[in-house]
């Protein structure tokens, strides 16, 4: 790709950015969020289309003017979200996507199977997609990918949704399609895995193309500074305070709840408690009930008995998110724009979303927007979120500044018990340090912090305890420094009986 | 090729722009419209606009249909901001009739300075207790608002006519389906002499100043907003959806209730089986050409009341078919919602290839 620039209104998301993909490497695209990653990708992949610059594909200038052009030429992609039907069987989602008749053609099921042999994609093509794990899923896109022989496949965050055994998987997979001479352009921001995978990487920084390198050759602190464009430090973490003996804060015992959609996952006799001045860390592959619980722990939804919560010694579980909020229990949902945060409503007032009760912002019915104001700036310059002041328009915020402002926005309510939901998700390295090392503060000032995530990196940095949700089902939790990340993967995979006795690693 | 691109916020000009460019295009097209009917397209223009409020009293009575509208379209735009679409005001408007009059009658004869009151309590009692029932029904078994209410409309019509053609029939009516003329008591003063401006139109103006502030400055109306923007995050906050059904539906009967008692207490004098020229349904349109905004529905108020008078004055002078007043409406209405795609999208000239996925 040569001087490839894309304009979109308001920014430029590439800006003459060039690209060399060699046959066979596993070329890795690293910048952080907004950098330009996607953009570059669609355009390769002729989802959108480049204001200049030229593509040249085998030496010859070719213009990709849709995905189906894209795959004539070689180019395939697995995308970060799944487009598979459920209701239908691997090979009938095979051939619906390669038009070509239905799953039942034995020559088309034939090749399937040769394919996940080949690269040991385990795979059966009778089975129905609903059933499929996340993994299996995500074999179903790399194997439909394949069966158009491409030349390229672009991954867009493919472990994002793994577990480690799975992500471990995966790479071997993307080394046999390498040693087949196939170019694999790699697009994740977790450093580690581009260490250890990639040969080559591109570095992104503001729709410009600002370095590449070798990443074995690099520490993850290297390459983080070249994202992000400045030396980087991993979060500060303060030392765990052993309170092993003290009170439990919050205790949940045999909390059942049923999912809220029939695709959701109930819970199943969920039992956990959580201490003064620790975090809690909540691991597990998405899907695995954890709206549900986050649901039932922030009040959302409200527990068919009082007693399954409970709080400072208090049965709250059929207390509702005010009332929770109220006695100093608040919550970080996953989705930002749309759960966290009212996108269409300037930052004070989603400031008075959470905070107007604790922060005394209503006195009879009538709002004090002065006070609104001050508290929302005070969370802006705390947390240093880069915004056009507190009457920026909540959507008008990168993931990361938003999830700064949301973050400090609970925080700063001074609470006791705080839940956070995949608190560092699609935000960039530098805030992601910033918000880790906000969370252990808070737990170190003598809070309670529950966070519930996908990464187990980010669970490791900042937990002392750390358990599993798999299946609706929570193991029991272990301390942090006393366990693996490979014994925890093994838990995300379901290896584990309920209740399970804590082994020592 | 002409190309829609979203934009990335909504244009703050193109959405106080839309209205204004929606009258103008009805104003175009209603000129096309004449010529096309063979009358002279500024004379009836003319006859439509203008004529109507040249002189004071035409001013008045300007006023007189600006006041139901713009107390109910309040009212509206309260629970349309929170997602609660209540399309029944007509029929909240002709049960607070029935119960506000109904007072009026069960104290025929009866004077005194507490009667007038005691009709408007009961008027948006009757509205708000009509609403209630979609409102109940929505929060117990998730009824679609839209359907209960607009149904209830045609129930709370049925009524007003048996009532006025049976047990409240006046008995010295010559068998008309009316009721007996209110007293005096019981009939709301005019402001000025020779006009029928009433008392109903300062109401209508302190119901627009309280929703405004209601709107801006009270947690009620921030959690109406919340809840009809993101209800996720209504949810997050500990917001109840419900309150909020409760809350504009109970408002917006209640205003619709008082807007039914001032008519057949103020303008009509009595209980007729048609006390309402749609006021109800029009109040729709203008909550929306007013942007849910208190001051921009006081205004699409006048101008919907111009509408209606309009349309008496074009018949009377040119002999122009009384539709003509619903085809304005209705092409308002259209061209609003239309071009309100200009506020969300930017027209793209130019050709471009088409982005497909």
């Amino acid at each position: 790709m040569r001087d490839v620039t894309k304009r979109f209104p308001g920014c430029v998301a590439n800006d003459h950015v060039s690209l060399d993909l060699e046959r066979g490497e596993i070329h890795a695209l690293l910048g952080e969020n907004g950098a330009g990653k996607s953009t570059l990708v669609k355009i390769l992949y002729g989802v959108q289309h480049a204001d200049s610059g030229r593509i040249l594909w085998e030496g010859e200038e070719v213009e990709i003017a849709n995905p189906a052009a894209a795959r004539t030429l070689g180019i395939g992609m697995v995308f970060q979200h799944f487009s598979l039907f459920e209701t239908l069987s691997v090979a009938d989602n095979v051939a619906l996507a390669l038009s070509r008749g239905t799953g039942r053609d034995p020559a088309l099921v034939a090749e399937i199977k040769r394919l996940s042999n080949e690269y040991g994609l385990a795979l059966d093509p009778d089975r129905i997609v609903y059933e499929l794990s996340v993994g299996e899923r995500q074999r179903v896109e790399i194997v439909r990918c394949l069966m158009q022989d491409p030349k390229l496949i672009i991954m867009d965050e493919p472990t994002s949704v793994l577990t480690p055994a799975e992500v471990d998987k995966l790479f071997d997979v993307l080394r046999r399609l390498k040693a087949d001479g196939r170019t694999v352009l790699y697009i994740s921001h977790k450093l580690q895995e581009i260490r250890d995978l990639c040969d080559r990487a591109t570095i992104l920084r503001g729709g410009k193309v600002v370095d590449s390198c070798d990443p074995s050759q690099e520490t993850p602190n290297s390459l983080a500074a070249m994202m992000i464009g400045r030396s980087f430090d991993g979060p500060k973490i303060g030392k765990p305070v052993h309170t092993e003996d003290g009170d439990a804060l919050l205790t949940v015992e045999g909390l059942s709840m049923e999912a809220a959609s029939p695709f959701g996952t109930s819970l199943k006799n969920i039992c956990l408690s959580v201490r003064p001045g620790e975090v809690l860390g909540i691991a597990g592959v998405a899907g695995n009930g954890q709206n549900t619980l986050l649901a039932a722990l922030s009040g959302e939804r409200i527990a068919q008995r009082d007693d399954w919560v409970r709080f400072e010694g208090k049965s709250i579980g059929r207390v509702g998110a005010r009332g929770r909020r109220d006695m100093g229990i608040v919550f970080v949902p996953e989705e930002r724009l749309g759960h966290g945060a009212v996108p269409d409503l300037a930052l004070e007032e989603n400031a008075l979303l959470s905070g107007w009760g604790r922060w005394k912002l209503v006195r009879r019915g009538l709002i004090s927007f002065s006070k609104t104001r001050e508290k929302a700036e005070q969370v802006i310059s705390a947390f240093g979120v880069v915004s056009a002041g507190s009457g920026a328009a909540a959507r008008s915020l990168s993931g990361g500044n938003l999830q700064k402002f949301i973050i400090g926005r609970e925080i700063m309510q001074d609470p006791k018990l705080l839940i956070a939901a995949q608190p560092t998700w699609g935000v960039d390295a530098g805030s992601a340090a910033a918000i880790q090392t906000a969370l252990v503060d808070l737990a170190r000032s003598g809070a309670g912090v529950i966070v519930v995530s996908q990464d187990l990196d980010e669970l490791f940095t900042i937990s002392d305890r750390v358990a599993v949700i798999f299946d609706g089902h929570l193991s029991e939790s272990r301390p942090t420094h006393a366990t693996s990340a490979e014994d925890v993967g093994l838990l995300m995979g379901g290896l584990f009986e309920t209740p399970t006795e804590a082994t020592p690693a | 090729m002409i190309a829609l691109e979203r934009r990335l916020e909504v244009s703050r000009f193109w959405l106080y722009a839309t209205p204004v460019l929606a009258v103008g295009l009805t104003i175009l097209s209603g000129a096309v419209m004449f010529a096309a009917l063979g009358f002279d397209p500024l004379e009836a223009l003319h006859a439509y606009f203008i004529l109507p409020i040249s002189d004071l009293y035409g001013l008045s009575e300007l006023t007189v249909k600006a006041t139901p509208l713009a107390m109910i379209a309040v009212g509206l735009a309260l629970g349309f901001r929170g997602n609660v679409w209540n399309i029944g005001a007509e029929g909240q408007l002709i049960l607070g009739a029935i119960t506000g009059g109904g007072v009026a009658l069960a104290f025929y004869g009866v004077e005194g300075p507490w009667l007038l009151p005691l009709m408007l309590l009961g008027g948006m009692v009757g509205g708000a207790f009509w609403a209630a029932i979609p409102a109940f029904l929505k929060v117990r078994f998730n009824a679609n608002e839209i359907l209960v209410s607009l149904m209830l409309t045609y129930v709370a019509g049925l009524l007003l006519v048996y009532l006025v053609t049976g047990p409240w029939k006046d008995p010295m009516g010559f068998g008309f389906p009316q009721s007996r003329l209110f007293h005096d008591s019981a009939t709301l003063p005019t402001l000025f002499e020779n006009s029928r401006m009433h008392i109903g139109f300062p109401i209508a103006l302190f119901a627009v100043v309280v929703s405004w502030f209601v709107v801006s400055r009270t947690l009620i109306g921030f959690q109406i907003k919340v809840v009809g923007l993101t209800p996720p995050a209504a949810g997050y906050a500990g917001f109840s959806s419900s309150k909020v059904v409760w809350v504009t539906l109970l408002t917006t009967g209640a205003l619709a209730g008082l807007a039914g008692v001032i008519e057949v207490s103020g303008p009509i004098g009595q209980l007729t089986p048609s006390i309402s020229p749609g006021y109800g349904f029009t109040a729709i349109i203008v909550a929306f050409l007013g942007r849910l905004h208190p001051v921009g529905i006081l205004l699409a108020a006048l101008l919907m009341a111009l509408s209606y008078i309009g349309g008496e004055t074009a018949q009377i002078v040119m002999r122009l078919p009384l539709a003509v007043t619903g085809v304005f409406q209705g092409m308002l209405l259209f061209f609003l919602l239309a071009s309100d795609v200009l506020a969300h999208y930017r027209i793209r000239f130019g050709s471009r290839r088409s982005e497909e996925g």
